[in-house]
Order: structure tokens, then sequence, then C-alpha cells
């Protein structure tokens, strides 16, 4: 039996010492192929007696597994070893950078329009979109604001004749809606709107959106309410808002709505109660419905959300402002 | 409107600071614009008096003087104003005092006179830009008390933005009612004895157009003294409100319009030929206006007339001719009620826009005509002196505005504001301010006091009750709603989805301005019509775009101005055609733009560096197409367009109808546009991909799928397009795919022509597809494509 132990250390031996694949096969051969040694020792079995045999046999069986072992075990170590050595010689450089398209963006003012669509949006208010060549008596009439009002003068209005404007205001949303709807609706209206004003705070054309609510008791409490959530969702801290009584013709009580920033308060959107007259021009009863209003202006509070310090930045549209809003 | 903070307190003076009287203004709905001091920071400077004044000896600009301040010994001073002069009353600045800019007081020597202080003027106390000479003080100034305190200079001048319906604000007396309401404490008028009447002329008035002028009375005051100087009280109280000094005569009459709100206005009596008219210009009527220009008058336009002529533009302006001026001594002085209706937007229409026009267009209390005259009656008489005539008034009482009485109900009043307000309170307010209030059941009658012509309809009274409450009062509560599950329709592409795909092909989105260059314009679009706006900013800003691209071109030549040369721009937004169908003979269509330009990736470590081409967008554009599940709707036609390459442009068509364009742009272009490289640019009408087809799932195959590429030999003028849909067309069920591969001319293929390598899918849902019928499909389509474009296999 001396001789197995003998056998198997060898063959471990010669094992350990192959370089290759082609060597390994050659001892496996050598050892366990048909004609190998560990075959010869089985043959050796039957010059035993029987009454030896099995244990001899079991012998062998174990020195044929200790052999086998070593081999798979060997080889599968070289098979490692040539993995990794080619792996190694595959590596790259991970942080150079990848290819294809990079990401784009949308304009920062329409980001801001989809919060605001979002957030009303969830809240069952439908967006409705109008004319920016528009009508006096959608513009103004239908508001409240009758020729020779002095908040058209205050308008600083793009006129194409005396009956036809650049729109000063997403307001004429709310009338065009109400011609084919009755009430209740919940109603938002983002959009461009014009005045004849340029400099340092002005741009003869930007944004607003307009809400409007009308239902059979909707009430300035309620107004109130609605956009204190709204200034704390858009945004998400809990900023001191103030309502000041305000006028604007085409809502009665009005206000204009103040957030507390670091230099002051800021005027943020202004608001009211529908007016009586303009519910009437919506062909809707105002001793029955009431409603509430509100324009925001989307160039103010996207300055405010995201540091933008120039209002004419919006439409300068360059790369580089504009790829900084993903 | 400006108004100094101490003359307010004259008439009511609540026990709050500056700050809390001025946020209490704010949140009462007079916006606080500003507040700025009435003068600058400074001390030690005294009233004093000239006790002597001499020319210096060696400077004949200077005078030497010797000042009492009422300490033991007079202080020498050198002076270089004008105006000083032996007894007068003047701020003096001694050793010491600190003026405005840290500008400190020392002993000096002028010319080799000393000097201990130094007499100052209003510029060097901060009380204006610029002055003539020194302060004058009254000769009443008690000698050594601090100019500040005898100035009361702690004041502030406070501008309110006041807004269109509070007209009865443009006044100390609007104001100071208003404070009084929100401090629940009353106002103290000023009091004054009216000057006797010692005359009996009288002017006629004859109202010609009662509704526009339903109220006007006039006084004779004569031997006025036109050397008269508008004391100091006066000018400053002028000055703290934003207004000048002019003379005596004009200063009254502006005192009385910052006291009361009340535009008055004085003619010189020795011209006004006959008596007053009251009436409308003659269509284009001249009149010389005070400062000196000549206006055409518009028959809407109200004018004071005499017998001859117009004098005056009513409640606007007045006349050059007819005014006070140097020689006048006796004057026709007017109080007058006009209707803003009449005076409204008038103004305006003449390029004017006066203190008088102002207050007439937003309202002037119609009972206050008589009370602000004899206001300025006593003023002129103690100031300029004078005998007085009666008053002459002429009045139209039906067209006076009649007081309004308004209803209030308790329920539209708590569902408006959504809370309930003690009736005790509601009441309160009302009163407060000036309401005469009835109560009864469930509702209250209020008539609105005749300087709140704004009361006129009961949510008028809710916003007042709401305003005097405190909107920060009233709580903050969610709307409810039932909860109504809009409809969403699928098939209606939304909008977002296409800037997500094209922001994930890195569009950046542009806004670009409406109205755009109409030269540039026309040089895209020659055939264009453009809707043009009169009164621009700019011409480059005065037509309405017709398409987006001259917008988005000029935002591509800005950014490679700024060295951003590879740009890839979209932009939504409408475009104007003018279209007699339309409603205003205007379409107002959205529609999608894109423009790219550059190379078509960032230089790259490992993508080779191209510009960009025709196929590019179009890519970016299919992607876009894509989201209508819909892709045989869509079809691209080589056609013309006046902005785009002529062998490079392309028609969109959806379901045989044109949708748009997409090509390169026209070479000649892009100077013009200041462009460098070329750009490719598509348009299409948005609301023509904004229905889309849903998904419809068919079987997936689970048989085995057979490639077959095929290269035909065509024309080299070919559509490609074409041969693509023509096989698709006659390729039956088991074509599923249909790829071309390449396009190649050159060796092997015959001049003239090109070979379209074609890949071809093959498969059927329910079987294996036997090697032979795969080959007769190949076959039928190879015969196919080569009857009906002449074809043949590239060997």
């Amino acid at each position: 039996m001396q001789h197995l132990d003998e056998i198997v250390a060898n063959a471990q031996q010669q094992i350990e010492n192959a370089k290759d694949g082609n060597e390994l096969e050659q001892i496996r051969l050598h050892y366990l192929g048909k004609k190998g040694l560990m075959t010869e020792q089985m043959k050796g079995l039957g010059k035993l007696p029987p009454a030896e045999k099995p244990a001899a046999g079991q012998m062998i069986n174990k020195a044929k597994q200790a052999i086998q072992a070593v081999l798979v075990a060997r080889k599968q170590a070289m098979e490692a070893e040539v993995l990794n050595a080619k792996l190694a010689s595959e590596t790259i450089d991970v942080t150079l950078p990848g290819r294809g398209a990079q990401l784009g963006g949308v304009h920062p003012v329409t980001r801001t329009i989809d919060r605001i669509t979002e957030f009303f949006g969830e809240l069952g208010f439908e967006v409705k979109n109008g004319p920016e060549v528009e009508d006096g008596y959608h513009n103004f009439d239908a508001l409240n604001i009758p020729p020779h009002h002095p908040a058209r003068a205050d308008h600083d209005t793009f006129y194409f004749n005396p009956e036809l404007v650049l729109r000063t205001q997403t307001s004429g949303v709310q009338i065009r809606t109400m011609e084919k709807q009755e009430p209740p609706v919940r109603i938002i209206s983002p959009g461009r709107v014009y005045r004849n004003d340029y400099d340092q705070t002005h741009t003869p054309m930007f944004h607003q959106v307009e809400g409007l609510m009308i239902a059979e008791n909707v009430s300035f409490t309620q107004l109130k309410g609605i956009l204190h959530d709204f200034l704390h969702n858009f945004f998400e801290e809990d900023l001191e808002v103030r309502f000041r009584p305000s006028y604007f013709p085409f809502t009665e009580p009005s206000a204009e709505v103040d957030v507390l920033g670091k230099n002051g308060w800021l005027e943020v959107l202004g608001c009211g109660m529908v007016h009586p007259t303009v519910l009437r021009s919506m062909g809707v009863d105002p001793d029955k419905y009431s409603g509430f209003a509100f324009g925001m202006g989307v160039e103010r509070l996207t300055m405010l959300r995201y540091g933008v310090n120039d209002l004419r930045s919006f439409f300068e549209n360059d790369l580089r402002f504009l790829k900084q809003f993903k | 409107m400006k108004f100094s903070e101490a003359w307010l307190r004259e008439w009511v003076n609540p026990e709050i600071t500056r700050d809390e009287l001025t946020h209490q203004v704010t949140m009462a709905g007079l916006e606080v614009d500003d507040v700025d001091p009435v003068a600058g920071e400074f001390t030690k400077v005294l009233v004093g008096s000239v006790v002597e004044c001499g020319q210096h000896p060696d400077a004949d600009k200077l005078q030497v003087t010797k000042i009492n301040i009422g300490e033991d010994e007079l202080i020498d001073i050198v002076c270089g104003a004008k105006n000083c002069r032996l007894g007068l009353k003047v701020a003096v600045a001694v050793v010491g005092a600190v003026l405005p800019g840290d500008f400190e007081i020392k002993k000096a020597k002028l010319r080799g006179q000393p000097s201990f202080g130094m007499l100052c003027s209003e510029s060097e106390l901060g009380m204006a830009e610029s002055a003539e000479g020194i302060i004058e003080l009254p000769a009443d100034a008690p000698i050594g008390t601090c100019v500040r305190e005898y100035l009361q200079l702690d004041d502030v001048i406070i501008d309110v933005d006041l807004t269109a319906n509070r007209a009865d604000c443009l006044g100390i007396a609007g104001l100071a009612r208003e404070v009084g309401v929100l401090n629940s404490i009353a106002v103290t008028e000023p009091t004054w004895e009216n000057a006797a009447v010692t005359l009996t002329d009288q002017v006629a008035i004859n109202l010609q157009a009662p509704s526009a002028c339903p109220r006007y009375l006039g006084r004779v005051i004569r031997g006025i003294n036109q050397n008269a100087v508008t004391p100091l009280w006066m000018v400053e109280k002028l000055r703290r409100c934003g207004v000048r000094s002019v003379d005596a005569v004009v200063d009254i009459t502006q005192f009385v319009l910052l006291e009361f709100g009340h535009p008055m206005h004085a003619f010189d009596l020795a011209k006004l030929d006959g008596g007053i008219e009251v009436r409308l210009a003659e269509q284009d009527e001249k009149l010389t206006l005070l400062d000196g220009k000549e206006v055409k008058l518009n028959s809407d336009t109200l004018v004071i007339a005499d017998q001859n002529k117009a004098l005056a533009m009513a409640g606007i302006f007045g006349g050059q001719d007819s005014g006070v001026a140097e020689g006048t001594t006796d004057i026709f002085l007017e109080s007058a009620f006009f209707a803003p209706l009449a005076i409204a937007g008038r103004a305006r229409a003449y390029g004017l826009h006066t203190d008088a026009s102002h207050r007439y267009e937003r309202g002037v209390d119609p009972v206050l005509q008589a009370k602000a005259m004899e206001r300025a009656t006593q003023l002129l008489v103690d100031i300029c002196g004078g005998s007085v005539g009666p008053i002459t008034e002429a009045v139209s009482a039906e067209h006076l505005p009649a007081q309004a009485t308004i209803t209030l109900r308790r329920s539209k009043l708590d569902r408006l504001i959504g809370i309930s307000i003690d009736s005790e309170r509601v009441e309160e307010i009302l009163t407060q301010l000036g309401c005469e209030v009835t109560a009864a059941d469930d509702a209250w009658t209020a008539v609105a006091p005749t300087y709140r012509f704004d009361m006129e309809i009961e949510e008028d009274l809710i916003e007042e009750v709401a305003r005097v409450y405190g909107y920060n009062n009233i709580p903050n509560i969610a709307p409810e709603a039932a909860l109504t599950m809009p409809l969403h329709n699928e098939a209606t592409l939304k909008l977002s989805k296409v800037r997500d795909v094209l922001v994930n092909r890195e569009f950046q989105e542009a806004i670009t301005y409406s109205f755009v260059d109409p030269d540039k314009q026309l040089k895209l679009h020659p055939e264009a019509d453009a809707l043009i706006l009169p009164h621009p900013i700019s011409k480059d800003m005065s037509a309405m775009r017709v398409s987006l691209w001259t917008g988005l071109l000029d935002s591509v030549s800005k950014n490679q101005k700024r060295q951003q040369n590879r740009v890839r721009l979209f932009e939504t937004g409408l475009r104007f055609i003018k279209d007699d169908n339309a409603e205003n003979g205007i379409k107002q269509q959205e529609m999608l733009s894109g423009v790219i330009i550059g190379n078509a990736n960032d230089e790259h470590w490992n993508i080779e560096t191209r510009t960009v081409d025709f196929f590019d967008l179009k890519a970016d554009l299919e992607a876009v197409l894509d989201l209508c599940v819909d892709a045989s709707s869509f079809e691209f036609k080589a056609e013309a367009n006046s902005a785009l390459h002529p062998g490079q442009s392309a028609g969109i068509y959806r379901n045989g109808k044109n949708i748009g364009y997409i090509g390169t742009l026209h070479p000649s272009l892009a100077k013009p546009f200041a462009l460098n490289g070329t750009a490719v640019i598509f348009e299409l009408e948005l609301d023509q991909i904004i229905t889309r087809k849903l998904p419809q799932a068919g079987d997936i195959s689970k048989f085995p799928a057979n490639h077959r590429d095929l290269a035909f030999v065509v024309d080299e003028k070919l559509n490609a397009g074409n041969v693509l849909k023509f096989i698709e067309k006659i390729g039956g069920t088991e074509l599923v795919g249909i790829n071309l591969f390449d396009v190649y001319q050159g060796q092997g293929v015959e001049e003239g022509k090109k070979s379209l390598a074609i890949g071809l899918i093959l498969q059927d849902k329910t079987r294996t597809l036997e090697e032979q019928e795969i080959a007769e499909s190949v076959n039928k389509i190879v015969e196919a494509v080569s009857m009906e474009f002449h074809a043949s296999l590239r060997d």
C-alpha cells in the first residue's frame, strides 16, 4: 500500500508543476488513462486473495479520487489564470466619457409652467389655451375693463388696431372657456402675454399662468388656502406669505400675494374673487355661483426658484444659460 | 401719490410708529413703494439772523456777515449767496456742525476774513438737489432754535402706489380718513374762517355739456399782490408731496389739490371775454396750453371757454393766454366737478398727464367744490391779499352722480369671504368708512359717502369689509369640490412627450419672441404677408412670425457669436397667418420647429467628428413622429421651400396632407442670418401630430426569422423610399422587416445608376418557412421590383 501513497504524492507533484493544459492532460493519461498507472493497479487486484480485494480496491479508488481532485483543482486554477490574463489585457479607462447623445433640456419657463400645471392638475384643474392675438372684448371689455378705464392705460398694450391687440394677460382664456362650459369649472391657463415695455425688469413678452375656479360656494378663504399650498409647494419652503388688498377690474375682493424673501417682501401673484360683471359676461349667475381667479408671472417665479438674476436671459436662448436646466 | 408723514399726522395721529404706519396702509391696499427722508442727516444748524452784512474787501462775490444765533456774541460768517442780506433769518451751521455727506464745519478764513460757520442752502441740508441761494426762513423764526426741529425735518416722504379705484386717497384728507378707519380714531380737519365777500363781481357760467360738467363754481378775486411769496411752510408741504413751488397763486391751487385731492384752476380775469362756457371743443379748435404747446382739439374734449375762444382743457390743462402771469392782479378762480368719463383717456390722447387729469379721470368728490373754493380763497387772501367776490355756482343736479345705496346681504358676505365676520364689526367698518348704515334682517343698507364713488355694488362693500378686517385675519381653507375624474384621452399626444423625445436627443428648448425682424422673415418667407405691429419696441421686433425659423436662426447666430458652434434647438409656439376665415382674421397655429448646426457630436475621443446633415435631423423628427404609432401615415416628399436648399428639402405629409417642411437651410441665407456652417431645420403643425394611434399588440412569432439581403441597381434619380414602400406593399404577411442598409455608386455600378442594398426579414407566425418558400417570396419581390423600377439585381 506504501506504493499507492507514493503514486499519489508523485502525481500531486507533477500536477503542481504542470505548465499548461497539455501537460496536465499527459499527466492525467499517465495516471488515470486506460493504460495509466491506476488502471494497472486495478488490474493487480486480481492477484490478491478475495478477502483482501474489497479493501485494496477501496484504497485504489481513494487514490484515484485524490489525483482526480488535484487535477480538477489545478485545471480550474489554470483556466482562471488564463481568463485573468485575458481580462487584464482588456482593461479600459472607465473614466473616459461615454459615447452617444447627451441630455438636452426644456426651457426653465416651461419647467415652471409644467410644475404649476401639475400641481393644479392634481386638483382637477384642466389646462386651457387661447389665442395671443386677441380682440378687445376678450382682453378688456369682458374682463370689466371698458375703454378709457385707467387700467387700460396701465397695460402698455400692443395694438394692431383699436379692436385687436396682443393679449396683455391670460385672463381672456377664462372668458373663452366659459363661453363653452358651465360651472363647476377649474381651469389653468399658461401662456405668452405681451406688454409694450422693455428694460432691465421688463420684456415685451413674458408668461403668465391664469387659474380659475367657479362653483357654488367658492370663497376667499379657499383662494387663500389653495395659493398658500401652491406657494409652499412651489418653493418647497415654509415661506411667509401675505395677502395684500389690491385692485383689478376683473376681481373683487382683489389681492396681491407677497412672499418674504431675503431682501423683503416680493410680489409673486395677483388674485381675487371673480367680479360679478365678469361672471355675467361669462353667462354665470353671480347669485348662484362664485369663483376665484389668480394670475402669476412665470418668469418672476422662475427667477426666485432658480436664482436667475436677469429677466432678459430667458429670451436670449444662450446655450450656456439653458444647459443649466436639465 | 407722495405725501409727508408729518402733514398726515396733523390730520390724524395714531399712536403707532412710522414703520407700523407704512405697514398698516400697505396691508390696507395702499401699497407703500418708498419712504424717503425729507432732509439729509445734519447737526448743529440753528436759526440765525443776519445783523450785519457787508461787501468782502477782497472778493467781489463774497459778503462778510455777523450772525445772531441768540448767544452773547455774534458770529462772523463769510457767505457767497446773493440773497444773503441784512435782517434775513437764516439756517446757520455753526462750528462743529456736521452736514450731509459727513461735511464738518470748522473755523476758516476766506480771503483773509474769519468765518465761523456757514449759512446753508436747501441742497446743503439735503432738502433739494440744487438751490439758488441760502434758505430764507420766515421773519418770525425764533433765533437759536434747531433748524431740524423748526422745519420738522424728521419727516419722511411716503410714496404710496394707489390703485385706480382709490382716487379718494389722492389727497391728505382721504389718506387721513383711511388711517382713521384703520386705527378707529377720529380725523381732525384743519379749520379756517372763510374770506369775507366784499365784491359783487360775478362771471356768468353756462354749462353747455352738463353731463360732462354738472357743477362749476367760479369766483372773482381782485387786487392780489403779484409779488407775494409763498410761505415756507407751504413750500415745504408741497415739496414733501413732490410738487415744486412756482408762484403763490399756483402754489395755493396745488396745495388745495394735495390737501383735499381737488384740482383748482385760476384764470387771469382780465383775459376773459364775457362769461364762462363749459362746452365740448369744436373739432380742430386750437388752444395753446400752459407749456406753450399748441394743440388741435378733438370734439370729445371738454373745454372751458369764454364767449370767443377755448381757454383751457377742462380738468386737464390750463391755457397759456388765460393763465395767471406776471402782471395779473385780478383772477377768476375755478372749482369744478368734471365727470370721470368725460375726462378719461382725453389727456392721453394729447400725450398729457397732469395732476388734475389724474384725479378727474379717476373721480373727484362731487360735493367738495365749495369747500375747496373757500379753502383756496382763504389761503389766497392770507398770502396774496385781494378782495373777494361771491361764489357763482352753475349746477345741473340731474347730472351729478347720485350717492349709491347698496344692500349687503349677510349670505353673500359669508359666501364670498368664507367665514362669518361679526355683525357689529361689519357695521363698525362700514360706518367708519363713511357709509350711512341701516341694519335689516340678514342684510345692511349702506349709503356710500360722496368721496367713495368707487363703492357701487355689494361686492365693493364686501371688499371693504374684508380689507379693513384684514386679509391676513381670514383663514386659509382648502377648496372643496366633487372628485369628478376629467377625461384623459390617450390618443391625444401630450406636448410634454414631444419635448421629452427632443430633449433626449440633445435638443435645448428655446423661447423666442413672437415678433421678429420683418426683413429677415421676408428672406426666409418672401411670400409671407405678416401681421405688423404699428407701435413695436423696435423695427426688428415688429412683424408677427409666420414661422418659428426667424427666431430660432437668430438664436443660433447669437450662440455662435459666443463660441457655441454646435447648436440644437427646438421651440413650440404660435405662428400668425392672415386668414379671412379665421377668428379676427388671424390663424394662430401652434408649431413645432427645430434647428441643428455644427458637429453631429461634441468632439469625442472615440467618435469621428463630422458635421450634421439632413438625415441627422430627419432621424430626430422621425423619432417624434414615432410617438404617433402611425408610421405609415407619414411621408417625406421632395418639395421646394423658399427657405430651403432646393435639392435637400422635403414636405412632411400625414395621410396625404402637408403638415410641414424639413431641409437644409438655403445656402444663400447663411450670410444674412450670420450663420457659421450649414443649418438643417424643420417645422410642422403640432395639431397634425397630436392625434396618435393606440398600440395594437399582435402575436409574436415563435418560428425562426429568415434574413435575405438583396442589392438592386436602379436609376440614380429614383427615390429609395418608393422602392421600400413598394416592397412593403407587395411583400405579403411573411415579410416582417425591411431595412435599407447601403446605397452605393461607383465601381461595379453603371454610370447613372445606384445600388440599393436591402435586407428582408421573412417569418411566419404559424410555422417554420421552408427554404423553397423563402426563395419563392424573394423571387417574387425581385421580379416585381425589377418590373416596377427597371431594376436589376447587382451581381
